[in-house]
């Protein structure tokens, strides 16, 4: 079954490949400090950070730009995702820590001697690989179930996900849970969890263990592009399109439009999971301010800016927006809100199609400074 | 379609963009760490400011060893990702010297493993929690024994027997609660005059004190049953509650006609910095506790506060706010770290990290406003600790004072 539109996509695709999973690393790890063809580890990470965001830009994207439903809790499943790991890196810093113990310091702290049932599994590294996929996808899945069954669409479908955000991230910012005179502890509060030593054995600071986790990211985000081609091609993806340009037809014409929806919002949630796990080896810690509800928004805006609806607009928003925060906050600290501020007003009034679909808004333009007399050739492009 | 070719071209220009920045010969680099947007922005900022003024004090006086301090100001903007990011911007590409920053305990447990992997210092000014102690941080902040327990310490001595605890819920007032209770208990206070509640875990205590979410605004409950707890006399707050919160909780006790002389209310996370944009009226009379007011009068200060008066007049850039500047503890903390920094490389005689932190655990020490402040094997410094009254123009007026305290980071258990 044919992926690409075309040789041209085709091509970016391989060369993408290309760099990212040879020309980068190689650059890390075969030429010394100092060199020009140097690429230091610092950018390696930062670039995987990039990537995972790309990965939830995407996730969104078939759920907002192909299937109509603009959903504000895309980084709540990212950040259960990256929960879900991190607490498996937690429970792997050995006993350097303050309290020469294996639990995690705030537990250490907070009177605990044996780790709570609920934290027990993650210390399996297979069981939080699980977990990453099946804890955004279950509450997904109960969420979802409620929602779409009793049709809530539009609008009210995002005030109920921002508000699914935002008691997510008021329970995580608690230390201690009381409930019926019990008291349990949670997942470090607004602390989180950070200072990470081991990931399966390696040293997770180590050059070479963040180089891995940078390629692996880097597969993941070209994997998810090869999924999310095949699928907008297959039936499914199909019937997909048409709940977000007319809902009410395909109900009519027989489909099940709730199960349609219910499964691309677990799949969607499930890969955000996955890429929050792959971001929190890469900065290094996971607290709850992930899951604010600003930064649910921050995910739309890259998705609008890039271009929503297009395969590609949402890599293209991820990593311009975070590059561009990278550079002016160090740059230009006191102005850097102000720059992006300014970038995202002209995205929306000038670009209504994003950074992707310049090229095709420009293309008129560039045939008439291009001084063609033939004004055909204009009305047919 | 040829979006993909163009991430690739992105790629390699980013890159190129990120190590353009060259390095003159007669600098050296330190890093500005603070957040100067999001919801740390109002707190933060100034201590920016005030390093700024620092290096500009230090450069006019022929820099350290000869070189100029050029400042590499960067925003963590209230975002603990960015923070960790922005520290590994300063030391991978920018290869600062020292860092000055950080402000909430988050933040810096953020950026503690980027200091410890590329052997970087960072010296941190506020108040915290302790039960930390990184070989690769200074915390030049007030530990919990140089501002809580000397705060407890002045109300027995002034006859108070019974201790309400409040604060926000997170780290540092949970930890200080649970020293202060432990501290409390050793000075034969019964767990009945410690109020706020206990939580229990196994027998053990493992929360002391009565806990509201950050921004929270309603304190009516809480409000009367401190009025119920002080009214058999002899009562005070130990208050941990953080930021605008403080608004409402003051305004409540005002209105529930407790006055200071009733039941004294000891504040550690409001300092002359925050009485700018809180109104002052009812916490007139209530207590705070810093190594370091801005009413101190000593010739040290004085010239201090006039110093940083003038430079927000004269030298100032364009974006540090110029009227109604004060100063305040960890200001003067961020300001003393610069100086021991400098300090330290003088006596190495090189900007080389681990001979600095190897000066500066042999004991250094320098004359700040707040008074000689000598940094400890242990990563903290010894300094004077001070209480005050709040007076209504947003000043304090000093009461009691205690001279060269120790800095010790684990006190849990310890009593």
């Amino acid at each position: 079954m044919k992926l690409f539109d075309n040789k041209i996509e085709f091509g970016g695709y391989l060369s993408a490949c290309v760099v990212l999973l040879l020309i980068l690393p190689a650059m890390n790890a075969f030429f010394p400090e100092g060199s020009s063809m140097h690429f230091s580890s610092f950018q390696l990470s930062l670039w995987g950070k990039y990537i995972t965001y790309a990965v939830m830009a995407m996730s969104l994207n078939l759920l907002w730009g192909y299937t109509g439903l603009l959903c504000l809790c895309q980084s709540l499943f990212f950040a259960l995702g990256a929960y879900a790991f991190g607490m498996y890196l937690m429970l792997h810093v050995g006993v350097d820590s303050v309290y020469n113990t294996a639990l995690p310091d705030f537990m250490d702290f907070q009177g605990y001697t044996a780790l709570p049932w609920y934290w027990a599994p993650f210390e399996n590294g297979a069981f939080a690989i699980a977990a990453t996929l099946l804890v955004p996808g279950v509450l997904a899945f109960v969420f979802g179930f409620l929602a779409f069954r009793s049709r809530i669409k539009g609008v009210y479908f995002s005030i109920l996900t921002q508000a699914l955000t935002y008691a997510a991230s008021l329970f995580f910012f608690k230390n201690n849970l009381d409930l019926f005179g019990n008291n349990f502890i949670l997942f470090g509060g607004n602390n989180g969890l950070t200072d990470f030593k081991e990931i399966f054995g390696y040293d997770v600071n180590a050059a070479s263990t963040q180089r891995w986790i940078f390629v692996m990211s880097a597969i993941l985000m070209l994997v998810v592009y090869l999924v999310i081609s095949w699928l907008l091609r297959t039936k499914f993806g199909k019937v997909q399109q048409a709940i977000r340009d007319s809902e009410n037809r395909v109900r009519f014409s027989g489909y099940s439009t709730t199960t349609y929806k219910m499964l691309i919002f677990v799949g969607t949630s499930m890969v955000a999971g996955i890429a929050g796990a792959f971001y929190v080896p890469q900065v290094g810690g996971i607290n709850a301010n992930e899951m604010s509800p600003a930064k649910s928004l921050d995910v739309v805006v890259w998705v609008a800016l890039g271009g929503r609806g297009t395969k590609f607009g949402p890599i293209i928003g991820a990593i311009v927006v975070n590059i561009i925060k990278s550079f002016t906050t160090r740059m230009y600290p006191d102005y850097w809100l102000i720059i992006l501020g300014a970038i995202f007003m002209l995205v929306v009034l000038f670009m209504p199609n994003g950074l992707v679909g310049l090229p095709k808004q420009l293309a008129p333009v560039w045939a008439r400074i291009r001084g063609n007399s033939s004004t055909s050739a204009i009305a047919a492009s | 379609m040829n979006d993909l070719k163009k991430l690739t071209l992105g790629l390699g220009s980013a890159a190129a963009l990120f190590t353009s920045s060259l390095v003159a010969q007669d600098t050296v680099k330190v890093g500005v760490l603070h957040s100067l947007s999001g919801t740390m922005a109002i707190s933060e900022t100034s201590l920016r400011d005030i390093l700024l003024f620092t290096f500009d004090e230090i450069n006019e006086a022929g820099g350290v060893l000869g070189k100029k301090i050029e400042p590499v100001v960067v925003d963590g903007a209230s975002d603990w990702p960015t923070f960790a990011e922005k520290a590994e911007q300063l030391l991978a590409q920018d290869k600062v010297s020292a860092t000055f920053g950080c402000w909430t305990s988050v933040s810096r447990k953020f950026v503690l493993p980027v200091y410890e992997k590329y052997n970087g210092l960072l010296f941190y000014p506020v108040q915290y929690e302790g039960e930390e102690l990184s070989p690769n941080i200074f915390y030049t902040a007030e530990a919990v024994g140089q501002q809580a327990i000397p705060a407890v310490d002045f109300l027995l001595e002034e006859g108070y027997t019974k201790f309400y605890l409040i604060g926000t819920d997170y780290v540092y007032p949970q930890t200080t609660n649970l020293v202060l209770f432990e501290y409390l208990k050793s000075k034969g206070i019964p767990e009945e005059n410690i109020g706020g509640g206990l939580r229990k875990e196994n027998g053990e205590v493992i929360s002391a004190g009565k806990y509201t979410p950050f921004s929270h605004t309603d304190y009516q409950q809480i409000v009367a049953d401190i009025k119920s707890f002080a009214a058999g006399g002899d009562a005070c707050v130990l208050n941990t509650v953080n930021g605008d919160s403080n608004v409402s909780f003051f305004k409540e006790i005002a209105a529930s006609g407790l006055t200071a002389e009733d039941c004294p209310i000891v504040s550690y996370s409001l300092s002359e910095d925050e009485f700018r944009s809180l109104p002052t009226a009812d916490l007139v009379g209530h207590l705070g506790c810093w190594t370091y007011f801005m009413s101190l009068d000593t010739p040290a200060n004085k010239e201090f506060v006039a110093n940083f008066q003038k430079w927000l007049e004269t030298k100032a850039p364009s974006s540090v706010q110029k009227e109604g500047r004060v100063t305040c503890s960890p200001m003067v903390l961020s300001y003393n770290g610069v100086y021991l920094w400098k300090a330290a490389v003088e006596r190495a005689g090189t900007f080389e990290t681990s001979a600095v932190i190897k000066e500066l655990e042999k004991g250094i020490s320098f004359d700040g406003p707040g008074g000689t402040v000598t940094t400890q094997e242990n990563h903290h410094l010894t300094k004077n600790v001070y209480i005050g009254e709040i007076l209504e123009d947003g000043q304090f007026e000093i009461l009691e004072s205690f001279d060269n305290v120790y800095g010790e980071p684990f006190l849990k258990g310890t009593f």
